[in-house]
């Protein structure tokens, strides 16, 4: 390993590097939660499938050898616990928010009682591609060291955003989620696009569990997760439910998350816990300052039962 | 009818025979007899018992005692520093009959156990940790720890020597007495090789959060640091991370060196085998416990992992002899003249603190070398 000094070069590069290890677990459960909610329902439980998710990609990963298996098995793992939230939400008069925590402590505790042989095994890493290999400067080469999954994200932000607006499903996605009423005049079935929509969050939120256990950090524990689920679920509503939204509220979360550390490494020790808070003082400023008393948020589907 | 008759005739009388042979059981083991020289002892943990760490650590201390006759064990892991861990520790009076309890994570002391002390003055309990005082706490209450400020010493002594770049890293929780002092242990050790030598410390702000850990981790190596160790609750993430960017990696309350076989120096290890066997064994004398339980490297309370591959010549041979100098006691590692990182002093020229002072358990400074903040 080359030493290079970089000094107070390191907060920025250690926000950017930060910003796109971090980032990739938000991206995939606010994109699948953006799904869910686009169609009209809310899935709170998506912290359970996260954790789930990582401890099934970590134990298929450690069984089979790859980390590709475990990816596959983190998501139909993710796609099982959405249809579920969505089958039982189809029943009349069950509230989706109290069916998501139920499924959220469900799934966490399911994930702790298979987890618990795979604490110790090492399972391999997903792959990463170096995009830094141009420069010198080991910092940079590592900061630009990028898991597949987290292109995928990004690539799957912009496609989300794209199908919304231009294709037949993410129509059909869209009037589910503004009017029941209207589906129902169209010949939809409100019920059945939602236990789908459900599913797909679902099954992206495991995927984002495995990006955890399987890259960054990369270990199978009990406290793997530091709620990066419930953060996820909020940063859609941060995001306005917009794809492209969640992607950059996602990488947001990241850097400003990295913000805290790095600045200790170059000598700024003091009121660490208050850069720890910053994302959190951050998300309270923007939704104040773009909050209105006169007007509903904006982006909002009509059918959530939060807006209703 | 009478085919019936018979069969259920067989049934009681195979019934009556498992009751008559289960009376019998019951008559030769006594159970009130076989409870006198018996006890329940309760373990608690913050985290997962199998996190190669802190929670690890006591837990194989707890399955140790589980050879001992008369002695069960109960355990419970996850329990949170809340409320919860008094729930936990009443139901292990009340439903498993615990006499001896050992809540091991720093925040269950106060209010959780102490609530608990003054609600069941007949139980005994030993917390993990430097907080009990005699003119303060009741005398049921207690504490346990070990010097393992030695280790992060001898930790520091092989890093002072593996290190190219002169600056170390530490990965820290939150910064309370035992963590300061293994920070400052772990930057003197290296000093006494090179005084030169930096060390940076990052404080996560809580025991265990796997993905900031690992941030501070890649922070200190971005900033040149080529040694790094923690005091997290579990090393894991710390020693993958470092290992995986090529840095060296000292452990702490386990031994991680499957984690990195190559990168592993050394690491400062918990035994707490030894130290519930203590307890345990007054407690079936039924002598009365000790209040306030310490010991180092020379009482057999904290041991070092096996020496790396990458440990050389020159850095196996001084780790070696600042050992046996600790084996013998009165070992300091705190020895003026020494300044904190603020420019205070915290030891006059000649003036040394020995593991075993009480003065270290109300530590509140970082020393000079040592870059980060106590707040």
């Amino acid at each position: 390993m080359e030493a290079t000094d970089i000094g107070l070069w390191g907060v920025p590069l250690a926000m950017l590097g930060g910003a796109i290890r971090v980032s990739t677990p938000f991206i995939f459960v606010s994109l699948g939660e953006a799904i869910t909610e686009r169609s009209g329902r809310i899935n709170l439980g998506l912290e359970g499938t996260l954790v789930f998710g990582a401890m099934s990609a970590y134990a298929v990963a450690v069984m089979t050898g790859s980390p590709w298996l475990g990816l596959l098995a983190a998501s139909v793992a993710g796609l099982c616990f959405g249809l579920f939230h969505g089958w039982i939400c189809k029943f009349p008069k069950v509230n989706d928010i109290a069916i998501g925590i139920a499924l959220m402590l469900f799934g966490t505790g399911l994930a702790f009682f298979f987890g618990k042989p795979f604490i110790q095994p090492s399972a391999p890493d997903l792959p990463a591609i170096p995009f830094g290999a141009w420069s010198d400067i080991p910092q940079v080469q590592a900061a630009l060291n990028v898991n597949v999954l987290f292109l995928i994200g990004a690539a799957l932000a912009v496609f989300l955003w794209w199908a919304f607006r231009n294709t037949r499903i993410g129509l059909i996605v869209r009037v589910v989620g503004d009017s029941a009423d209207a589906a129902l005049a169209m010949g939809l079935n409100p019920s059945t696009v939602r236990l789908l929509a459900t599913g797909v969050g679902g099954a992206l939120a495991g995927i984002g569990g495995a990006y955890l256990s399987l890259y960054y950090p990369g270990s199978w524990t009990e406290r793997i997760s530091s709620g990066q689920g419930l953060m996820a679920v909020a940063l859609v509503i941060f995001a306005r439910w917009n794809p492209l939204g969640c992607f950059a509220a996602a990488l947001l979360f990241g850097g400003a998350g990295a913000l805290g550390p790095a600045l200790q490494s170059v000598g700024v020790t003091q009121g660490y816990y208050l850069f720890y808070a910053a994302p959190y003082i951050l998300t309270l400023i923007i939704m104040i300052a773009t909050s209105s008393p006169n007007r509903t948020l904006a982006g909002a589907p009509g059918e959530l039962s939060i807006t209703k | 009818m009478t085919e019936r008759f018979m069969l259920s005739r067989r049934d009681l009388l195979k019934t009556s025979a498992a009751g008559a042979a289960l009376g019998l059981a019951s008559a030769a083991f006594p159970i009130r007899a076989a409870r006198a020289a018996s006890a329940t002892v309760g373990f608690i943990y913050v985290g997962p018992k199998d996190d190669y760490g802190y929670n690890q650590a006591h837990a194989e201390g707890a399955a140790s005692l589980k050879g001992i006759g008369g002695i069960s064990i109960v355990e419970e892991e996850n329990v949170p520093e809340t409320v919860d861990v008094q729930k936990t520790m009443e139901s292990m009076i009340n439903l498993d009959g615990a006499s001896l309890i050992f809540p091991t994570s720093f925040g269950y002391f106060d209010p959780h156990m102490l609530a608990m002390c003054a609600k069941f003055p007949d139980v005994q309990f030993r917390h993990c940790g430097g907080m009990w005082n005699k003119d303060k706490h009741p005398m049921n209450a207690g504490s346990y720890f070990g010097y393992i400020g030695m280790g992060q010493y001898l930790n520091g002594v092989v890093a002072g020597h593996t290190t190219k770049s002169k600056k170390l890293g530490f990965v820290a929780a939150k910064p309370i007495p035992q963590v300061l002092l293994n920070i400052n242990s772990f930057l003197l050790g290296a000093r006494a090789v090179d005084p030169a030598i930096a060390c940076q410390a990052i404080f996560t702000g809580e025991w265990s959060l796997a993905v900031k850990e690992a941030e501070a981790t890649n922070a200190l190596v971005d900033q040149g640091a080529d040694v790094i160790t923690c005091h997290v609750d579990s090393p894991k993430v710390v020693v993958e991370t470092a290992a995986g960017r090529g840095a060296f990696v000292c452990g702490y309350h386990a031994n991680q060196s499957p984690l990195a076989p190559e990168k592993y120096l050394t690491g400062a290890e918990w035994n707490w085998a030894k130290v519930y066997k203590m307890f345990v064994d007054d407690l079936i004398a039924g002598k009365p416990l000790p209040n306030f339980t310490r010991g180092g490297l020379a009482d057999g309370f904290v041991k070092m992992s096996p020496l790396g591959p990458a440990v050389g010549e020159a850095a196996r041979k001084q780790f070696d002899a600042t050992l046996a100098e600790m084996m013998k006691g009165g070992f300091s590692v705190i020895k003026g003249p020494l300044k904190s990182n603020k420019g205070a002093v915290v030891a006059t020229a000649g003036q040394a603190f020995v593991e075993t002072a009480i003065e270290l358990e109300s530590m509140d400074y970082l020393v000079e070398g040592v870059v980060g903040s106590t707040a």
